[in-house]
């Protein structure tokens, strides 16, 4: 049996998310919250037969079952998400936070997400979409040797960054800088974003450059790149080395191109992408320990 | 055109875009020397930071010598008249290096996107007006953008707190009746008290031409660094600039004999190559491409084989924005393989 689930926020993550969803083995989104009545969001998951509120999750609360939700996708702001957070905690749902609130600690799947599942966390943060993209690379270099320093630069088409990034775009670089060094493993980390009108848009671009503590070991560090690039495959296949590892003294440097699936929006908004399918990979691995009745989500306050 | 008796306030730019043509090496010593004899000569106004701004020490465009704190702390206490502003690009730099900065002394804040993002300069226009800065916004590379749509990018920045909107011709590519249109666009549809600035780069020797379209169509502020020192063929040269001003009777405030020799004396002996319109930075004018990107194409051409002209050509033809640098090697790897076949 799948484990329910809601998605908060109908926006463009929250509806991208669904339509994910709606093909997981695992997962079943049956509610959908929003809190704009006219959302798009809302009227594509009613046409797909999913419940919906436009009074958002105190709208929810009332109106869905005791312990129905076992999952909740929390897709609207990190100014909401605390809030959020704790009602829904409150009734035994565990959170994905997609937002850049970051109350639980930060989740990128291919490095630490069975940790996550193993300590069974009721509040897991998915970091940004550059972190998504590039603390998998970060960490690839990190576990073969100590990295003193790691700086990721993502570009994005404008088309694909929401008003909440543009409001809040210090957010955005705080939150992966400490993501780059606090999961990707570097002592000290720097994130940059850039924001590309081109037309037609652009496919996100994500570079990583790393120094390494000492003279880089490229044979192996090519090796674990590579195997890394094929873990992030396996939940975005858009996901793409286009040029690197490149070695010079102990700059370690990495050229990705991330294009999504094109569930909701376009193709070339592959940071959309990447955090929907790295939330949902992450609500699988949670499902499949709750299916397994080894994690039951249990009421707490936070 | 007449200018007789035009107030313009002269903004020098050696020390922050000249970063770029010194990959961000100007010691301490040669900041505070340049800093002190424009500031003797009258310049009311020259900015301080890494060369992409407040938190631009990075892989991506390099380590600087020193940090900004330490660059802004030698210079600031050194200034008599002049006032030192730094310049901030939101998705670089943050909130937290404009409170460095201004606990430092900087008292005007310039805050920098591509012209078409205005939107994400709102958090940073408004901490910098709530602290009292000098708030000015700097929208780059605005030859990609007509006059009507420019003035909407910076209604927005205004409508944040701007105190002074800018027409930033990163890529040198601007001809003067596009300055006149863009800058006239922008003195016409903001409100009166909000005052509008143009940036040139000399790419296509139109430095001192755009600068004096700037200031007919209304423009009070204008960029411009001593010797020209500044990315691509260097920024519109202030003391050639100043000298046309006093031609034609502008209301400067400048000693220019003073700023001749800080130009010749002080900045040409620390540049590495002379700061002219070669062949590289005529393609960045010619082609449109941000004028920061000369020296890592050539760099990057160098070591993988492929001329610099070309990657900058391909850099435009994408229409890559400010701040694209990592584009570059990542091109030339490309165009290397391509060329091996």
């Amino acid at each position: 049996m799948k484990v329910k689930a809601a998605i908060v926020g109908s926006g463009n993550i929250g509806t991208d998310l669904m339509y994910k969803a709606l093909r997981s083995p695992l997962i079943e989104p049956v509610w959908m919250v929003g809190i704009d009545p006219e959302s798009d969001g809302l009227a594509r998951a009613r046409d797909l037969g999913l419940k919906t509120t436009h009074e958002g999750v105190d709208g929810l609360l009332r109106q869905s079952e005791p312990g129905e939700i076992q999952i909740a996708f929390d897709a609207t702001s990190a100014y909401a998400h605390a809030d959020n957070a704790a009602k829904l905690n409150g009734v035994g749902a565990m959170m994905i936070d997609l937002t850049p609130a970051a109350i639980g600690p930060f989740c990128v799947p291919p490095v630490n997400l069975d940790a996550h599942v193993n300590s069974r966390a009721m509040n897991v943060n998915m970091v940004t979409c550059g972190g998504q993209a590039t603390i998998p690379m970060v960490a690839a270099i990190s576990r073969v040797q100590a990295v003193d320093y790691a700086e990721i630069i993502a570009t994005v088409s404008s088309k694909s960054a929401g008003p909440g990034t543009r409001r809040n775009i210090d957010e955005f670089t705080r939150t992966t800088a400490d993501g780059v060094a606090r999961v990707g493993g570097a002592k000290k980390g720097k994130a940059i974003i850039i924001l590309n009108p081109a037309d037609p848009p652009l496919i996100m671009r994500d570079t990583v450059h790393c120094l390494t503590a000492d003279t880089p070991d490229e044979e192996a560090i090519t090796a674990s790149v590579h195997e890394m690039i094929e873990a992030v495959r396996e939940y975005v296949p858009g996901y793409t080395l286009k040029n690197g590892p490149v070695f010079d003294g102990r700059r370690v440097s990495i050229y990705l191109e991330v294009a999504g699936l094109g569930d909701y929006l376009p193709t070339y908004a592959g940071n959309l992408d990447i955090m929907t399918a790295a939330a949902l990979r992450t609500g699988e691995l949670f499902a499949e320990r709750i299916g397994r009745g080894d994690f039951r989500p249990e009421q707490r306050s936070l | 055109m007449d200018l007789t008796g035009q107030k313009v306030v002269l903004h020098d730019m050696s020390l922050r875009d000249g970063m770029h043509a010194k990959a961000h090496q100007i010691t301490l010593e040669q900041m505070v020397t340049i800093a002190k004899g424009l500031d003797d000569a009258g310049v009311p106004l020259i900015e301080v930071t890494h060369g992409d701004g407040l938190g631009g020490a990075s892989i991506n465009y390099g380590f600087p010598r020193h940090t900004d704190e330490e660059y802004l702390n030698a210079v600031i206490p050194q200034m008599k008249t002049a006032k030192i502003s730094a310049l901030l690009l939101p998705g670089i730099g943050t909130v937290d290096d404009m409170k460095m900065a201004q606990d430092c002394g900087v008292t005007t804040i310039r805050i920098a996107t591509h012209c078409t993002e205005a939107d994400v300069s709102q958090q940073h226009i408004q901490a910098a007006r709530k602290r009292g800065l000098d708030t000015v916004g700097f929208l780059m590379m605005a030859h990609m953008l007509e006059p009507e749509q420019l003035l909407v990018q910076a209604k927005l920045m205004e409508s944040y707190g701007a105190e002074c909107v800018y027409i930033t011709d990163s890529a040198g590519y601007l001809l003067p009746d596009g300055v006149t249109a863009r800058v006239g666009a922008l003195r016409q549809g903001l409100l009166p008290e909000t005052q509008v600035g143009f940036h040139g780069h000399h790419n296509l020797g139109m430095g001192i031409a755009n600068s004096l379209a700037a200031m007919a169509a209304g423009a009070i502020r204008i960029d411009g660094s001593a010797a020209g020192l500044g990315a691509g063929a260097g920024n519109t040269p202030l003391e050639v600039f100043v000298a046309v001003l006093d031609r034609m009777g502008a209301d400067h405030g400048i000693d220019l004999f003073k700023l001749m020799d800080v130009a010749e004396d002080l900045v040409v002996p620390i540049t590495d190559r002379p700061v002219r319109i070669d062949r590289d930075a005529l393609v960045l004018g010619y082609a449109g491409v941000y004028s920061s990107f000369l020296l890592f194409a050539q760099r990057a051409g160098a070591k993988y084989g492929v001329s610099s002209r070309d990657l900058l050509v391909e850099l435009g033809r994408r229409r890559t924005v400010g701040g694209q640098e990592d584009m570059i090697e990542d091109l030339a790897l490309d165009m290397a393989r391509a060329q091996k076949g």
